[in-house]
């Protein structure tokens, strides 16, 4: 049964499934692209100021599913936060194209539904349906311009590979289960410090496998293969959400499964992990020197990052937990904004992914080029950016730990990493300036999305500069 | 306010009005000549409340002055702590100094998003005032990072032909230096749960309750000295500098040459002497060395440099050779006379660059074959010119002369025969710039456009005069400098005396 005090708590999960339901119906009723966007920002904003709701009575455990703590709340804030932003995105975009529009905010809020419930989750079996909500809500996403080649090939390749990628999660949930007879989260661990004999030779594959699930979905070396060519694919606002969403609900959970499960003091674990964030950190950035793709270029680069997040994880310090939410939320504000501005920038023909259509565009809309840059430098790590901050507590992490090889990775792999950055960069600043000034064309269907850039850029200085407030909120939330 | 409210908010004040004044600009309209005088109002502005400084320090007092501290981030704990020495004080006066006189300088040369430059100025100014005020070491990263991007900007954007390849390689040799910096940085938290300069001196020097051994100690030496060494730069870490200088517009380059670099040699006195006295002392000997390659390195190459602009920028290295030899002798007149030369170059080479940036706009070249016989079309430039290139050799009486015999002296207590190295190389710079004088001013007028060319405007007396006169004054009353700047490096050494003490003992 779930106590009263338990609904409470999963109102934001409750008003993240409604908006979907009401989405379908009202457009069974009447069709609407402006009402679709208004009904979902309702939605997402009304199940947003729920988490104060939610707040006073958390922590709960509802069912043996679910745990809503402070922890889940701040990840339930991050994603529904970034939904709203890719909504917000999504909307001028999909005026551009020839599709059903009012649909994509079905999935999308879905697939938000779906990340969330992974930031809630406690056992193998919301960990498997908030992961399917997600996937299969993305697999239509991922499509959504059927029109075109490359996304029809990223829905499928996304599809296949996550198809593939639960199998394996599956399986390893399956041995863990055969070994421990558990599926919650809370009671794994002490079985786990017990089970012996060939019981505990079935648990090495198990976690093994679970890994590599949730190594797909957050595309670190080497399951990374899907991300260059999903990002490239499709939509950029639906990059963004696949970028950070997807990979903070699944981040989210990790860190909890690590936390109660105290994986920490199981060495080859660890060391696996060590491998997967040097071979992400070094993999990602180097890849992404090779590429002239903006899209690809942002793809390779979120492997870095996880990589870079990976190492505070690893770290597992005082500052563990604090040092990778803080590092997720300035990723999500970089990434969103990074592909908000590819969004704005793209057209009914062509999105804007080629090196070439950031040329000189600061000559051509100074603002537009000025986000780019704060989300680039944010991206690089520089000061009064949030990213600055964000990797200055990975290494603060690290170090509190000792985890002195990695910090040295992480040092590397991002002055290489600076390298790509700056190459968009300085092209957004080339061309001689008597050349250009061709009269800025802002379509007005992305007024929307171009507000959105401008929340997000403020956002990215507020926490580069002042991240005191936020960091409180952070403090307090441990997965439990 | 208060007088002692005054004390406390005045480096704030200083520091934050140029990015206000940034921030402001970005709402005006795009009206450029009412966006040049504003910029030129909020330089000057910065530069009166900066005199507040030198007006009201308390000359004997040891320790930092005019302090701020107030909780910034909690978890690290990391505070919003300024404060000035005798030596830091004088380097944020330089920086608000020679600001006004760069928006004067690209008054003209600016024709582009004029109001981006002057936003980028305002923004480079404020950074790197926060370099020098800041006591905590993560606030310091935070403003010696961030004066990447105005300056990267500015080379990248207003630049000459090749200014991406300039802002890049610019931005990627420090940028990587200084994660070593930032390794440093956080290796010292890690240990002593702190970003405060002196709590971390005080627990550096109590290392071993601290858990932090020589050996380590030895490590975090060399991490700050890479990223000082870059900006200094010291030889052979200074491929960057002329590309940077050659490619970069006018302000660009007094801006980087005036007060940039000098970012790299007051952080060797801050945090290299400051934190690690003992290690400095280790490392002194290949430092020296490193210090008179750099000297004689950069007179020769700039000796035999075609082109103005490019000579102008070696003879720079020559010069903050000159500066690391003096801290590095670890000699109260040699690191005085370091901290002097710091300032005598910031002015003499950033009134250079304006020189040559002058002759840039008549003749859009800085190839010495194009010249020859200006003296005659253009006298006030001629004098300006011939006025400063004293200074910067070094004549007596003027500011050059001061710091240099200082700095010599310092070395030739140290070692007689670094001094003697050392000293070829004033040699060397009146070679290279007597002999481009003369071939720039001497001699009749080679090609014919260049009798045209128009002398100094009044706005560009205006630039000129003020560093003209810092420079005699300089050169004349070098006690109203040395006063201030004495007793601060004298705590700078007290710990580095009492290692050789130590020693001979």
């Amino acid at each position: 049964m779930i106590s009263a005090a338990g609904l409470v708590a999963i109102l934001p999960l409750v008003l993240l499934a409604g908006t979907p339901v009401a989405l379908m119906l009202i457009i069974a009723v009447h069709r609407s692209h402006r009402m679709a966007l208004g009904l979902t920002l309702l939605g997402l904003a009304a199940s947003f100021g729920s988490l104060w709701i939610a707040a006073d009575v958390v922590p709960q455990r509802v069912t043996a599913l679910l745990r809503i703590d402070q922890y889940a709340l701040v990840y339930f804030g991050m994603i529904i936060a970034a939904t709203i932003a890719v909504a917000g995105l999504a909307y001028g975009y999909l005026e551009q194209h020839a599709v059903e529009k009012e649909e994509f905010y079905i999935l999308l809020v879905t697939a938000a539904l779906g990340a969330a419930v992974l930031a809630a989750s406690s056992h193998f079996v919301s960990f498997f349906l908030g992961l399917e909500i997600l996937s299969i809500s993305l697999y239509a996403l991922n499509a959504y311009i059927y029109s075109r080649k490359t996304a029809l090939e990223a829905g499928i390749k996304y599809l296949v590979l996550a198809a593939a990628s639960a199998a394996f999660l599956l399986f390893g949930m399956a041995l863990i289960y055969a070994a421990v007879g558990t599926m919650e989260f809370g009671h794994m661990a002490e079985l786990m410090m017990e089970t012996a004999g060939p019981n505990r030779t079935l648990l090495l594959p198990g976690l093994a496998m679970v890994i590599t699930g949730m190594g797909f979905k957050l595309a670190l070396v080497p399951f990374h293969m899907w991300t260059p060519d999903v990002y490239q694919g499709a939509p950029p606002p639906v990059a963004a959400f696949i970028a950070t969403v997807s990979k903070g609900g699944m981040f989210a959970l990790l860190l909890r499964y690590f936390y109660r499960l105290e994986l920490h003091n199981y060495a080859p674990i660890v060391a696996v992990f060590t491998i997967i964030a040097i071979a992400s950190m070094l993999g990602g950035n180097l890849l992404a020197l090779l590429q002239s793709n903006v899209k690809r270029i942002l793809a390779y680069s979120s492997i870095a990052h996880m990589g870079y997040a990976l190492v505070a994880f690893i770290a597992s310090g005082m500052l563990a937990v604090e040092a990778v939410t803080f590092y997720l939320i300035a990723y999500f504000v970089t990434i969103i904004g990074a592909f908000g501005v590819v969004t704005v920038l793209s057209n009914g023909e062509n999105d804007a992914e080629s090196l070439q259509a950031y040329r000189g565009l600061f000559w051509r809309r100074p603002a537009l080029a000025g986000v780019m840059t704060a989300m680039l430098l944010s991206l690089i790590g520089i000061p009064v950016t949030a990213g600055f901050i964000g990797k200055f507590y990975v290494v603060a992490a690290g170090a509190s730990s000792s985890a002195w090889p990695l910090i040295i990775v992480l040092v590397i792999s991002s002055s290489i990493g600076a390298f790509y950055y700056l190459r968009v960069i300085f092209a957004l600043y080339a061309g001689a300036p008597e050349t250009a000034e061709r009269p800025a064309e802002v379509a007005p269907r992305m007024a929307f999305g171009s507000s959105v850039l401008v929340v997000l850029t403020l956002l990215l200085i507020w926490l580069g500069v002042y991240p005191a407030p936020l960091l409180h909120v952070i403090r307090a939330a441990l997965p439990g | 306010m208060s007088g002692s409210a005054w004390n406390t908010w005045i480096l704030t004040l200083v520091t934050f009005i140029p990015l206000a004044g940034a921030v402001l600009l970005l709402f005006l309209p795009r009206r450029d000549r009412d966006i040049k005088w504003f910029a030129l109002f909020v330089s000057l502005i910065t530069f009166a409340l900066s005199l507040h400084l030198p007006t009201y320090l308390h000359r004997g007092q040891p320790g930092f002055q005019f302090e701020i501290n107030i909780p910034w981030i909690p978890t690290p704990n990391i505070h919003y702590h300024l404060g000035v020495d005798g030596i830091s004080m004088w380097l944020v006066v330089l920086t608000t100094f020679l600001t006004p006189l760069c928006v004067l300088i690209s008054w003209k040369s600016v024709h582009e998003r004029v109001k981006e430059f002057f936003i980028l100025l305002l923004i480079l100014e404020t950074a790197l005032l926060g370099v020098f005020v800041s006591l905590d070491l993560f606030l310091f990263y935070f403003f010696w990072e961030f004066t990447l991007i105005p300056m990267a900007l500015i080379i990248g954007m207003y630049g000459h032909e090749r200014r991406v390849y300039a802002a890049v390689k610019f931005f990627l040799f420090t940028m990587i230096a200084s994660a070593f910096m930032l390794a440093s940085i956080i290796f010292l938290y890690a240990k002593t749960g702190s970003f405060d300069y002196v709590t971390i001196q005080n627990a550096v020097r109590d290392g071993a309750s601290f858990g932090i051994t020589g050996h380590a100690l030895g490590w975090l030496f060399l991490g700050f000295f890479v990223a000082f060494a870059v900006k200094v730069p010291i030889f052979p870490l200074h491929t960057w500098l002329p590309d940077a200088h050659f490619e970069a517009p006018t302000a660009g380059s007094v801006m980087l040459a005036g007060v940039l670099l000098k970012m790299g040699t007051y952080g060797l006195l801050r945090f290299n002497l400051g934190l690690f006295p003992d290690q400095s002392r280790q490392n002194q000997s290949w430092i020296m060395v490193l210090a008179i390659i750099g000297i004689i390195y950069g007179a020769l190459v700039a000796m035999v440099q075609p082109n103005l602009k490019k000579l102008v920028a070696y003879s720079s290295v020559s010069h903050l050779g000159f500066v690391v030899l003096g801290i590095f002798s670890f000699t109260q007149l040699g690191v005085d006379g370091a901290v002097y030369q710091m300032l005598n170059h910031g002015v003499s080479t950033g009134a250079l660059f304006m020189l040559a940036g002058i002759i840039y706009e008549r003749r859009h070249t800085f190839d010495l074959d194009e010249f020859g016989g200006l003296a005659t079309p253009m006298p006030i430039f001629a004098a300006f010119f011939l006025f400063i290139t004293l200074s910067s050799l070094g004549l007596p009486l003027l500011n050059g002369f001061v710091g240099e015999f200082l700095v010599l002296s310092g070395a030739f207590q140290a070692k007689m025969i670094w001094g003697i190295l050392a000293a070829s190389g004033v040699i060397w710079s009146a070679c290279y710039l007597l002999w481009m004088y003369q071939r720039v001013f001497f001699g009749k007028v080679k090609h014919s456009v260049n009798n045209t060319l128009p002398d100094l405007s009044a706005r560009e007396r205006a630039a000129l005069w003020p560093a003209s006169i810092a420079a005699l004054v300089m050169g004349v009353a070098p006690v109203l400098w040395l006063n201030i700047i004495d007793p601060a490096v004298h705590s700078v050494l007290a710990p580095l005396a009492q290692t050789t003490a130590q020693v001979v003992r």
